[in-house]
């Protein structure tokens, strides 16, 4: 059982927020993922769960217990360093057994916990390497392995895929998922990698400058950003953004500028409505764009001209200029278009999404 | 490498190379060919007819004996040692503890206490040696091993402490964070983790400061007076040179074993002391 709880959390240099209110509630053996742009306090909120950064002020708690000034050793933690952080002189098995033998286990004990550790990591034929002679991904696997000898009540993941190459990557996180699933521990994880934070998270905690913005499960931020920021951070290619003018015409309600003129579907509207005659951001993700049939009403399209085609095999980016917008386009992979050829795409209403210009919360 | 025709790299690499090479070790060579020549042809005029500085066709090991048997050497090398030797170990200590304490702890003023310290190793000795002197008379440490015991740390000691500092600042910080969240307090991350891999960097400051110490010459000039207590420059310099006369093979023969000792110290951590000034800790 170790649920962690961070209640108005802040960490200030001075003036500066590095992290500001965080409040935050880990259930006992979730995964949760921190995930936002460089310098967004993610990673400080993570070292003062360890104990490695004070807190200026607020509690940390682990299992209804203030840790806040505990040392990190008694803290029972874990963490993964992004550089793997293994010590240089030692093998890989006095690597796995030190956390050990710093708590005075005894030698049978030691050695049996960081078999099955090696076992379960796929590393026992490893033990006697050093550090240098391991590949990137066997180095994880021992920093990975280092942790989950202690058996701690909670992981900490300081970006630890992020030194890997892009197929090792992919490979690694699955396997992360796998032990999770394996080990039922509670584990905060940090990354700037939104595809990290939606295939591992079962929660996923987007921040910016310090503040959370919406905690939620991937899809619920996916599909339901709380505000631009996320919209715009999750998903790649991220979405797209048009600033329209709300108008009210034959009774209904139009997003309109320049090249754009879209119908705003009945449920939206009712919301949109006090915007009236005002300008606000649309936003609408790649793949809820497609070349426009003859099946698709004439107010939910628009034109556009292909500025450059990206054909990744399961399906074609099509970077397309809307008026004064760059927008970007995902579409069937059969579709045979041309460079500067002139089209008519048509979105998905359900799928539009409109902030507040000055707030920027969704609306 | 130089690349591309060979000319180039006799010109630019070979033919360069050769000459610092000639250049550095001739002063050894000077010294060996000089304790080695006998007496009649070390003194021969330069204009005399059979005049060879460069070689000689009879060696002899009779300077080595002179200086072994009809003078203190022995005792200066002894003295030597031991004096360079615990300023070493002094040195070392205070350098390791406070270079870790000045390039990992946060607190107040250690940027300019860092500064101050680097400050103080400007400083020249042929300055200090005046008021050192006046304290080493009051606590009547003169013509005794402890008057340079206790004073060749005063460069020692910020020499090492750069040193360390500049070599804990290599090495990651994670690695003794991630040891802190093991389990380890701060001194037992210290003892365990980041001295086991400092040790090219504490080996190279060991090396210098012993180096440094082992040639000190103005505080054993000004700090000792009798010569059973003197160190080798000291001893040899002043006991070999008469007023004018210069009993040269001696001053060599000198001067060629005072620096066996160096060499020896060199050569057996030259692994670790190259490693310490070229490369950087690899996680």
């Amino acid at each position: 059982m170790a649920e962690v709880v961070l209640q108005s959390l802040n960490k200030n240099f001075e003036e500066v927020y590095a992290v500001r209110d965080v409040n935050l509630t880990i259930r006992d053996k979730e995964f949760i993922v921190l995930v936002g742009p460089s310098g967004c306090g993610k990673t400080t909120t993570l070292r003062m769960v360890a104990g490695l950064e004070s807190v200026s002020s607020g509690r940390i708690l682990i299992d209804g217990k203030i840790i806040n000034d505990l040392p990190p050793m008694d803290r029972d933690i874990a963490m993964v360093f992004q550089n793997y952080a293994l010590y240089p002189h030692m093998s890989v098995y006095d690597n796995m057994a030190f956390g050990l033998k710093m708590r005075k286990f005894d030698r049978a004990d030691i050695g049996k916990r960081v078999q099955d550790a090696a076992e379960i990591l796929g590393i026992e034929q490893l033990l006697q390497r050093k550090p240098r002679q391991l590949s990137g991904g066997q180095r994880q696997r021992v920093a990975l392995g280092r942790a989950i000898v202690r058996h701690p009540q909670v992981f900490l993941f300081d970006e630890p895929l992020s030194n890997l190459d892009a197929k090792l990557r992919v490979q690694m996180r699955v396997e992360l998922k796998k032990l999770h699933d394996r080990l039922g521990t509670t584990e905060i994880y940090v990354t700037h990698d939104q595809v990290e934070a939606m295939t591992l998270g079962d929660r996923v905690v987007v921040m910016r400058d310090g503040r959370v913005q919406q905690v939620g499960e991937p899809l619920e931020l996916y599909n339901q950003p709380a505000n631009r920021f996320v919209a715009g951070f999750l998903g790649s290619p991220a979405m797209n953004f048009a600033e329209v003018q709300v108008v009210e015409e034959g009774g209904a309600l139009w997003a309109a500028d320049g090249g754009l003129r879209i119908q705003v579907p009945r449920e939206t509207a009712g919301r949109l409505a006090r915007y009236t005659g005002q300008r606000v951001t649309m936003g609408i993700r790649p793949e809820d764009l497609h070349i426009a049939t003859a099946a698709d009403p004439a107010e939910l399209g628009f034109e556009a001209v292909v500025e450059v085609i990206e054909k990744l095999g399961s399906e074609i980016l099509l970077d397309v200029a809307v008026g004064e917008y760059a927008m970007v386009a995902a579409v069937e992979p059969n579709i045979r278009v041309n460079v500067h050829e002139k089209l008519r795409l048509a979105l998905n209403p359900e799928r539009l999404h409109f902030f507040d210009p000055v707030s920027e919360a969704v609306i | 490498m130089i690349e591309g025709a060979s000319w180039r790299r006799w010109v630019f690499f070979y033919f360069p190379l050769t000459g610092f090479i000639v250049g550095l070790l001739f002063p050894f060579y000077w010294m060996v060919i000089t304790t080695i020549r006998p007496d009649n042809e070390l003194y021969r005029p330069w204009n005399a007819p059979n005049y060879n500085p460069f070689w000689t066709w009879h060696p002899t090991l009779s300077h080595i004996r002179d200086l072994l048997t009809q003078t203190l050497f022995t005792t200066w090398l002894l003295n030597t040692m031991i004096i360079a030797v615990s300023a070493t170990l002094i040195s070392l200590f205070c350098g390791l503890l406070a270079g870790y304490a000045l390039s990992r702890l946060k607190f107040p003023f250690a940027g300019a206490l860092g500064t101050g310290i680097f400050i103080t190793y400007l400083v020249p000795q042929t300055l200090l040696f005046i008021p050192l002197a006046d304290i080493i008379r009051n606590f009547r440490l003169g013509d005794t091993p402890w008057a340079l015991i206790l004073t060749y740390p005063t460069f020692l000691i910020p020499f090492c402490t750069w040193l360390m500092m500049g070599y804990f600042k290599s090495i990651p910080k994670e690695l003794e964070e991630c040891a802190r969240i093991d389990g380890a307090t701060r001194w037992k991350a210290m003892l365990f983790i980041i001295f086991p891999i400092a040790i090219p960097g504490i080996l190279s400051a060991g090396i210098f400061a012993f180096t440094l110490s082992w040639n000190e010459f103005i505080y054993a000039l000004v700090f000792l007076s009798s010569p059973e207590e003197k160190t080798v420059p000291v001893g040899v310099t002043s006991e070999l040179i008469r007023g004018d006369v210069f009993y040269w093979g001696e001053l060599m023969a000198g001067a060629l074993l005072g620096s066996i000792p160096v060499a020896f110290v060199y050569s057996f951590f030259v692994e670790h002391y190259v490693a310490s000034v070229t490369g950087s800790v690899k996680g």
